[in-house]
């Protein structure tokens, strides 16, 4: 079993190596730093321009370039933007602002998604299904863009009829805010609140959905007959016995849940400006920044991976017929 | 790692007509063809019906719209500048008074188009590389696993985000090409799964041993017998073209101007909603609504198509079973 | 090992005076696309303590769904009406609390699919001490120790350990003792067996069927086994109720039943049965058309349309239960039932007289002595083993599954081969290797004189075309996106020929196999299973074959479908001088339509011959094992049979036992002497002739009678 975990785990590292490569050659081979830099006003001295194309390496054919920028992340160092800042100064407080959204929210999601998904399974075809179903189809037909925008509008209206600012929807926290740890926690809270929701709601509209049919499926089988004809009432076989084979198929789509939600994030920190990764691989994109891409790149896979890892390691945990092998 | 797993494997081609929990024999002579079966069970569905209309209607506002409205999405009104509705610009204006029902019309245009093609493409593209790859096995089938855990790990959204800056410029067609290249792979897994569970169904067995040619059996047997799936996925694969080029297009990594799409409209004006809402809250509808109109309609193509997952099916299926067992 | 506190009641102190269970007058209905369901209509029987009651009948008679009713277990779109008691409480209408303290405590229930019915999740340890804490205040160590207990009263060996497994881990014999020791856990006085060996094996159908007498004896309880086969209540049951369209149409004791049926439906299955206790040529009822619709049910007998007593009365009303023969026991529900009891002939004999069964002709080469005939298939020293892989990046190979190890046998013109084993014996691998065409791993497959280790491409597909395939599950064997025209035309389009020559034969078939010509533009969803199998028939004689081969062909059809098919299959075979290899795990289905019969076990033939040998005169233990597993459809020989039970689960083809691959579960090798003993560990024992066209596989073969 360990070692099953130890050969997917390596086989997730490579596949992370490969797709930051892949976005490092895409982005090398598109971008066009110089170009931008060209169309600067006044233009930049021919002399000056020849120095960025050496610190960029751009004299480098591209798998050489990866290779001296993958020897840079191995020590700690992910190179420097095309300003000329390193990008390891940023880094950590971009991760920290990101995962804080991430996690909270997947949490919430995983959480709430499987709740409703549940009662909408057991309560098949009644009106709380019905009113369910009809939440995790809006939410999913919604992108997170316009269901941002709408939260802020409806937080607009909020801190509108309390006559205070409630619900802050611009940053993550208020710039030069002063105040003791609590008061701290309580300004982070105030801006957490909405972004939060945005990325919670499309996720438990997107759990919900699959435990709700993964339910379904367990709600005919024989087993659940079996613990119900050895006594169990039905509502106790239904959680006892069906929630718990319910729940083996969810581990596998908490990977997939994750890369949704990654995209998710970028445009919930464009719209309420919060600087995380997210925002980060925009900006980079725009300005043409083969680094900053390649950073975002490699930290999006390696949250994917990791959490593709975690939801092999909850399978196995989860289902016994996996664990033998 | 395949998000609709449950689907893949799910066959979706039995047409009996009988629907009794118990008796699953068919009746002779009082059998429904399986196209009536799908439509009524289709139009029982409210919903999907409801999206059928919706969607339909869409197409044909977005087309017919621009020609009834006396403005057009290039010309401005000087006299309105950020007005809100009212009769002479249903939709109002943006700041430099343009029209926002003919700018509204002109990115649902975009929108709607590069949604149908995408989903066309793609849905194509994943039958005959998901079949085959199911059906042979080896290489081919290798490598269209490892490009689907690839993009599992690298988000089709960022890499056309990165080569954004390659066809700004160039025609908006090369966009449909590049969101079609990264849709079909997740489909064509499903399709892979079922070709592997068809692949063992006797009446392919019994083609192969009466000497038919694996590429005859893909084609005659194979591919038909994932019409349903085909179409669903089709169905919700619009859907999620959409939402993909809006989403680029909101950035400005998608339709680039001159175009307008329903994105660029929702990222020019997402900034001003809390101010000017009719800015955002009109292309931002459509686009849900559209949508969610094609997610209901392939909610109920999956139900009328795919009879083990209606109501009645889902008993059905375990008394088949207790039959075939016996 | 010390007993534990939990103990089951002395079997001699009824709780309560009078039946156990008495249903009256039950009704259940579901709703439908059709319209609502009779599933079953005005039900009444008793369940006495400690009596088996066996409920017969085909799928949608009607008979899981109105046990499920007695559990409370049915969906709530279920509507119930009439009544339950048990043991003179009325269960319905009671809340699921309140039943739910009754089920597992005195009423059980076992299943019929063993492989679901477990929680894959939890141990079997904790899932049958689950049954005794939901109903006693005992503490949980306590229980898992019953559990144990439970497990070796139903014969798990090594039970502390085993208890600890998880249900993938046991095989589908042991799940379903696990479930019965789950049933039995809390003594109850009801026990309803849903079809509980129709999973399973006949070896380890006869161990299930042995621990259930057990399980009766142990805890006195009272027992509805319901089945489709009137083999498996023949010698168990005491009193048996058949069951059509929702009804119960023949009750009584079982001997009088078996001997004097007296509804032309129950005449019906007995004479569908093959035996596998008659060596002459049997003649088989056919009972044509299929069960109705229970949806709209016509006024009348709902067997009328299928029956060939049938008259204008039939159809005016349906005939009540009513007592026969001046017996209180035995009630049928027939009009006609003075005239059945005045044939002289008793059951199947009787069936054959009324329903007109006949026998098919001796094909006209069957007449040239065997030797002189053309081998059509011959397999020599045949091997498939595939490699047993471990690895997720790097696979290794770990071992080889030995699935066919090296079998020879010829199958030649106008005869047919039977080829019986269990499931895991190597016969679908042999089959897959004869049809794939492809050369062997090792040894050699011939068909009409060429090899296929010789063959290339353009030759391979000329063989094609003298040998087709039956396969069987008929609802899975047609393309249900092609017409029936196209499905049988399908092969001679392959073989390229003519438009005009296809639209000619096609009808041709289909009058051949028994069905309407008209039908051809419709769709395989549009038929029931027995005439899907008759069209598969049609595809496979499309082309004019030597051979057919027979894939189980009539394992997935009902007992009364089952016999026009074997008919129909004879008749063929006469008519055209066909060759089958018939395939099958049913022997008596076997001795019926078969010259001759194969066993296999474990990747090897073991014994071999001409059918009535074989059968009367078996030299093989596992032969012997299997044909006294077989239950016979008669009471009386039925009680008189000694059964010959197998102990453990087939041994893994990754690791057979050294030189005889059954001696670990044989009864013979038990009681050899040590240096005998020794023989059959060391040496592999050969093929050797014990009478004429009659081989065996075994050091210390000797004739032993099991029918």
């Amino acid at each position: 079993m360990a070692g099953f975990l130890l050969r997917r785990l390596v086989n997730y590292v490579v596949l992370a190596l490969v797709a930051t490569f892949l976005a490092f050659t895409l982005a090398s081979a598109t971008f066009d730093p110089i170009g931008v830099l060209q169309q600067r006003n006044p233009p930049p001295p021919a002399a000056s321009i020849e120095a960025k194309k050496r610190d960029l390496h751009l004299d480098q054919p591209i798998p050489q370039r990866f290779v001296t920028w993958m020897g840079g992340v191995v020590q700690g160092d992910f190179g420097r933007t095309i300003a000329d800042r390193p990008i390891t100064d940023e880094l950590g407080r971009r991760i920290g602002v990101s995962l804080r959204l991430f996690l909270i929210g997947i949490t919430i999601g995983i959480l709430f998604g499987v709740l409703l998904g549940v009662v909408s399974a057991i309560r098949q075809y009644k009106f709380s299904d019905y009113f369910a179903t009809l939440f995790s189809f809006i939410l999913l037909s919604t992108p997170v863009f316009v269901l941002g925008t709408l939260l802020k509008m409806g937080a607009q209206g909020i801190n509108d009829s309390i006559g205070t600012n409630v619900l802050i929807f611009v940053g993550e926290t208020t710039p030069g805010f002063q105040g003791n740890w609590f008061e701290h926690l309580g300004d982070r809270l105030q801006h957490l609140v909405v972004p939060t929701l945005t990325i919670a709601l499309g996720q438990i509209a997107y759990y919900s959905r699959y435990q709700r049919s993964s339910m379904l499926d367990v709600l005919g089988s024989d087993f659940l007959r079996t613990a119900q004809a050895k006594g169990l009432t039905r509502r106790k076989a239904l959680f006892k016995h069906g929630l718990r084979t319910a729940l083996i198929p969810m581990a596998t789509l908490f990977a997939f849940g994750f890369g949704l939600l990654v995209v998710g994030g970028t445009f919930t920190e464009r719209i309420f400006g919060w600087f995380g990764m997210g925002d980060w691989l925009v900006t980079g994109i725009s300005a043409q920044d083969t680094n900053i891409t390649a950073t975002v790149t490699l930290f999006v896979a390696v949250c994917v991976l990791f959490s593709g890892w975690l939801a092999d390691v909850l399978y196995a945990a989860l289902d016994p017929r996996i664990r033998v092998n | 790692m395949t998000v609709i797993l449950n689907e893949g494997d799910s066959a979706g081609t039995t047409g009996a007509a009988s629907g009794s929990p118990v008796d699953a024999a068919p009746e002779p002579g009082k059998a429904m063809t399986r196209g009536r079966l799908v439509l009524i069970r289709f139009m029982r569905n409210k919903l999907a019906l409801v999206g059928l209309v919706l969607i339909l209607g869409m197409y044909l506002m977005a087309f017919v719209g621009p020609l009834l409205s006396k403005w057009s999405y290039d010309t401005q009104d000087y006299t309105a500048f950020l007005e809100p509705p009212y009769s002479e610009h249903i939709f109002g204006t943006d700041k430099i008074g343009t029209d926002m029902f003919a700018l509204t019309m002109r990115g649902l245009q975009k929108s709607l188009i590069i949604g149908l093609l995408v989903a066309l493409i793609s849905t194509t593209v994943a039958a005959i590389v998901g079949a085959a790859a199911g059906y042979f096995l080896g290489v081919a089938d290798k490598a269209l696993m490892w490009v689907v855990d690839l993009l599992l790990v690298l988000p089709s959204f960022l890499i056309i985000a990165i080569l954004s800056p390659w066809f700004r410029g160039k025609s908006w067609f090369l966009l449909v090409l590049m969101l079609a290249a990264f849709q079909w792979m997740i489909t064509a897994r499903i399709v892979r799964g079922m070709t592997l569970t068809l692949k063992e169904r006797e009446f392919v067995k019994a083609a192969k041993f009466m000497g038919q040619p694996a590429r005859k059996i893909i084609a005659k047997h194979i591919v038909p017998n994932m019409a349903s799936l085909l179409i669903i996925d089709a169905t919700i694969n619009v859907g999620s073209a959409v939402l993909a080029e809006t989403g680029l297009s909101y950035f400005g990594f998608g339709v680039q101007s001159p175009d307008v799409s329903l994105g660029t409209l929702i990222g020019l004006n997402a900034e001003s909603a809390t101010t000017f809402p009719w800015l955002f809250l009109f292309p931002a509808g459509f686009l849900v609504v559209f949508v969610l109109a094609v997610n209901w309609v392939g909610d109920g193509l999956r139900d009328a198509l795919d009879p083990t997952s209606t109501r009645v099916r889902r008993k059905e299926k375990k008394d088949t079973k207790e039959k075939a067992a016996s | 090992m010390t007993t534990s506190e939990i103990q089951f009641d002395t079997p001699a102190d009824p709780v309560v005076e009078g039946p156990v269970l008495q249903v009256e007058d039950l009704h259940v209905s579901f709703p439908s696309e059709a319209g609502r369901v009779r599933a079953v209509r005005g039900l009444s029987y008793h369940v006495s303590p400690g009596e088996v009651l066996g409920i017969v009948g085909e799928s949608g008679s009607g008979k899981s769904v109105s046990s499920l009713a007695v559990m409370g277990l049915l969906p709530n779109s279920a509507r119930i009406t009439g009544s339950i008691k048990f043991q003179g409480r009325e269960l319905i209408g009671q809340s699921d609390t309140e039943l739910s303290r009754i089920r597992g405590r005195r009423i059980s229930m076992v299943f019929q699919d063993p492989l679901s019915a477990l929680t894959p999740v939890y141990t079997v340890g904790d899932q049958i001490a689950e049954a005794i804490l939901v109903h006693r205040k005992v503490s949980k160590s306590a229980a898992n120790k019953r559990a144990i207990e439970l497990l070796d009263l139903v014969g798990i060996p090594n039970a502390a350990e085993r208890a600890k497994a998880f249900p993938h881990e046991f095989s589908g014999g042991m799940r379903q003792r696990a479930v019965i020791a789950m049933a039995i856990a809390n003594d109850p006085d009801l026990i309803i067996a849903d079809e509980p060996t129709t999973a399973l094996d006949v070896t380890v159908q006869a161990q299930v069927l042995q621990l259930l007498e057990t399980a009766q004896e142990v805890t006195g309880a009272g027992i509805v086994i319901i089945t489709h086969d009137l083999g498996v209540v023949a010698g168990f049951a005491d009193r048996l109720m058949v069951m059509y369209a929702g009804r119960a149409v023949e009750k009584g004791k079982v001997d009088d039943i078996y001997q004097q049926p007296r509804m032309p439906y129950t005449l019906g299955l007995l004479g569908s049965i093959p035996r596998l206790d008659v060596s002459e040529k049997q003649a088989l009822v056919p009972i044509k058309g299929q069960p109705p619709s229970l949806t709209d049910l016509p006024p009348g007998c709902p067997f009328a349309p299928r029956c060939p007593m049938v008259v204008d009365a039939c159809h005016t009303a349906e005939p009540p239960l009513v007592d026969v023969d001046g017996s209180l026991e035995h009630a049928a529900a027939c009009i006609r039932t003075n005239e059945i009891a005045a044939t002289d002939a008793e059951g199947a004999e009787a069936a054959v007289e009324i329903f007109g069964a006949e026998v098919a002709d001796e094909p006209e080469v069957a007449k040239i002595p065997r030797e002189q005939r053309d081998v059509v298939l011959g397999l020599d020293e045949l091997v498939k083993e595939y490699p047993v892989n471990k690895g997720v990046v790097f696979k290794r190979r770990v071992g080889t599954v030995h699935a066919v190890a090296g079998i020879s046998f010829d199958v030649r013109e106008g005869e047919t081969l039977g080829l019986v084993g269990e499931s895991g014996c190597g016969k679908t691998t042999t089959l897959m290797e004869i049809l794939n065409l492809q050369k062997p791993q090792s040894g050699e497959i011939s068909v009409l004189g060429t090899k296929s280790s010789e063959v290339d491409a353009k030759r391979r597909f000329a063989i094609r075309r003298d040998m087709s395939v039956v396969f069987q599950d008929p609802m899975a064997s047609l393309d249900p996106r092609l017409t029936i025209h196209d499905c049988i035309a399908e092969p001679m389009q392959v073989h390229g020929y003519s438009k005009a020559d296809i639209n000619r034969r096609v009808p041709e078939l289909m009058s051949l196999v028994g069905l309407r010509p008209e039908q051809l533009s419709r769709y395989p969803g549009e038929f029931s299973g027995g005439q899907r199998q008759r069209i598969g028939i049609a595809r496979a004689l499309a082309l004019e074959p030597k051979l057919v081969v027979l894939d189980e062909p009539v394992s997935a059809l009902d007992v009364s479908i089952q016999a026009g098919v074997i008919n129909l299959l004879e008749e063929l075979k006469s008519k055209l001088g066909l060759a089958y290899l018939f395939v099958a795990h049913d022997l008596s289905v076997v001795r019926h339509i078969a010259d001759r019969v194969a066993v296999m076990y474990l990747g090897k033939i073991i014994e071999i011959g001409e059918v009535d040998s074989v059968f009367d005169a078996p030299r093989h233990p596992y032969t012997q094992a299997l044909l006294s597993a077989i239950p016979i459809p008669d009471p009386v020989k039925e009680r008189q049979r000694e059964r010959i039970i197998l102990t453990g689960d087939l041994p893994s083809p990754a690791n057979p036992p050294s030189g005889c691959r059954f001696r670990t579960r044989c009864f013979l090798h038990a009681q050899l002497p040590p240096e005998k003993q020794r023989t059959c560990i060391e040496v592999e024992p050969p093929r050797e002739v014990q009478a004429p066209d009659h081989e065996a596989a075994c050091h210390f073969a000797q004739v032993r009678q099991v029918l």
